[in-house]
């Protein structure tokens, strides 16, 4: 059970913390339209982070857990989404102003990220927790429109100006090794597909790949070989910029829990 | 909120009850209630409303999300409920997940609504895409898709493009068409 609720709160936390950064470009999109799709992207992904943290507060039925408190009241290494979505919008290492965000990092991260999400929620329709398979069902339709969107950016900056190509390549090169964390293992991902409730992503990796591949030679880009450090998110080992997502994310709740409007 | 995936929902367009219907009264009361983003169409014309049933004893009435952070939700949430406590009925709201909300639940009136109201009601079916199709979507290589032209509200050109994804809200995408050069809001099947 606990593995269970681990595991659902592991995709949960997956979508508020993509949400949560990619809703830092709101107000600062490149063009209008962009603002208003990574605004939108922001709501699809939080919204999917509230059904399934309610999901969760539903399985532990401790009379204690909420959506809030799962979201706002807990720390960095309970956070257990991948590190590849905590990352800033950024090829630097450490990123030293806002003006540093790079819209290549953003959308190299959202299709490597929707790409992955399209299969994974396609598979968990199948789930035996009939909430998570009615939230996954919800989710992979609005996951195959951020597929899309990213693609097509994926695509237009690749294959667009030699400054556009140089930016994407160096996007996809510094975010690449960071999707090894998709295809490790972990204790509550195999519990969670022993129970039926999860899906082993390694099931999922060959069209991934065709995916991935495929956008790759249409936007004229290389893909790096993934290799070196394999981060561990998903196990509560972030990288040093969670804690700042964490900050702003949660400055306003923590200042004056139980606040309403 | 809660959510009960036990009771198995109609899967489909919901026609307006014909009296005679259990529950016609609540049925004609709640299609006062309009979607607060769009207040041309019903509840139930929008495929949100689902039922009204007995559970337990008492009256129960089933709502479901559209995209899952779609803000206008809890607003039609609060209107159904303000909508039967003004006619003294009294009644649960309840949000189902399953089956999943598609605009294939649109009925036709709603469409022409849509239509009347500027925005350009869904073209295509909007089942969700598997294994390969998945990657021909995202591709934009979908042969079904490139045969249905999405025509302009105003003038009903079909000689439109996609100017953005993303519109006004996260359920629609931004049109122009080529012929009137107006630009429209597109509601994208989902």
């Amino acid at each position: 059970m606990a593995a269970h609720a681990d595991y659902v709160l592991h995709l949960a936390d997956n979508a508020v913390i993509l949400g949560q950064r990619n809703a830092q470009w709101c107000g600062h999109g490149p063009v209008l339209e962009e603002d208003l799709a990574l605004a939108n992207n922001s709501l699809d992904l939080i919204g999917q982070a509230r059904l399934l943290y309610q999901h969760v507060a539903a399985l532990r039925h401790d009379g204690r857990t909420t959506e809030d408190l799962l979201a706002y009241f807990r720390d960095v290494p309970d956070f257990k989404n991948y590190t590849l979505l905590e990352l800033p919008h950024s090829t630097a290492l450490a990123p030293t102003a806002s003006g540093n965000r790079d819209y290549a990092v953003t959308m190299a991260r959202n299709f490597l990220y929707s790409a992955l999400m399209v299969l994974l929620w396609d598979a968990l329709k199948a789930s035996k927790d009939l909430q998570l398979a009615a939230i996954a069902a919800k989710s992979l339709k609005e996951t195959q429109y951020h597929l899309r969107h990213s693609r097509d950016w994926l695509l237009r900056l690749g294959d667009g100006t030699d400054e556009s190509h140089a930016r994407m390549q160096a996007a996809v090169d510094h975010l690449m090794p960071y999707t090894q964390e998709f295809w490790t293992s972990s204790a509550m991902e195999t519990a969670a597909a022993a129970a039926g409730v999860g899906v082993d992503t390694r099931n999922l990796q060959t069209v991934w790949n065709t995916l991935v591949d495929d956008a790759l030679a249409q936007a004229t880009l290389q893909r790096p070989a993934a290799g070196g450090f394999v981060p561990t998110g998903k196990l509560g080992v972030h990288s040093e910029h969670l804690g700042f997502v964490l900050a702003e994310m949660q400055c306003l709740a923590r200042a004056h829990p139980e606040a309403v409007w | 909120m809660s959510d009960d995936t036990t009771e198995r929902l109609p899967d489909g367009p919901i026609a307006e009850k014909q009296v005679g219907d259990p529950h016609h009264a609540v049925w004609s009361l709640l299609e006062s209630v309009t979607d607060p983003e769009i207040p041309v169409v019903s509840l139930r014309e929008m495929g949100i409303l689902r039922a009204v049933r007995e559970s337990a004893g008492s009256l129960e009435v089933v709502i479901t999300p559209t995209y899952s952070g779609c803000p206008a939700m809890s607003q039609m949430e609060d209107d159904v409920k303000a909508a039967l406590a003004k006619a003294g009925v009294a009644a649960r709201v309840v949000t189902q997940l399953a089956p999943a909300w598609t605009t294939d639940w649109m009925t036709l009136e709603a469409r022409a609504k849509l239509r009347g109201y500027g925005i350009a009601p869904p073209q295509a079916s909007a089942c969700a895409y598997q294994g390969v199709n998945l990657v021909q979507f995202a591709a934009r290589k979908l042969a079904s898709e490139a045969q249905q032209a999405v025509t302009c509200p105003q003038c009903g050109s079909s000689n439109t493009t996609e100017t953005s994804h993303f519109g006004s809200t996260a359920c629609k995408a931004l049109y122009r068409c080529l012929d009137c050069l107006e630009p429209f809001d597109y509601f994208k099947p989902y």
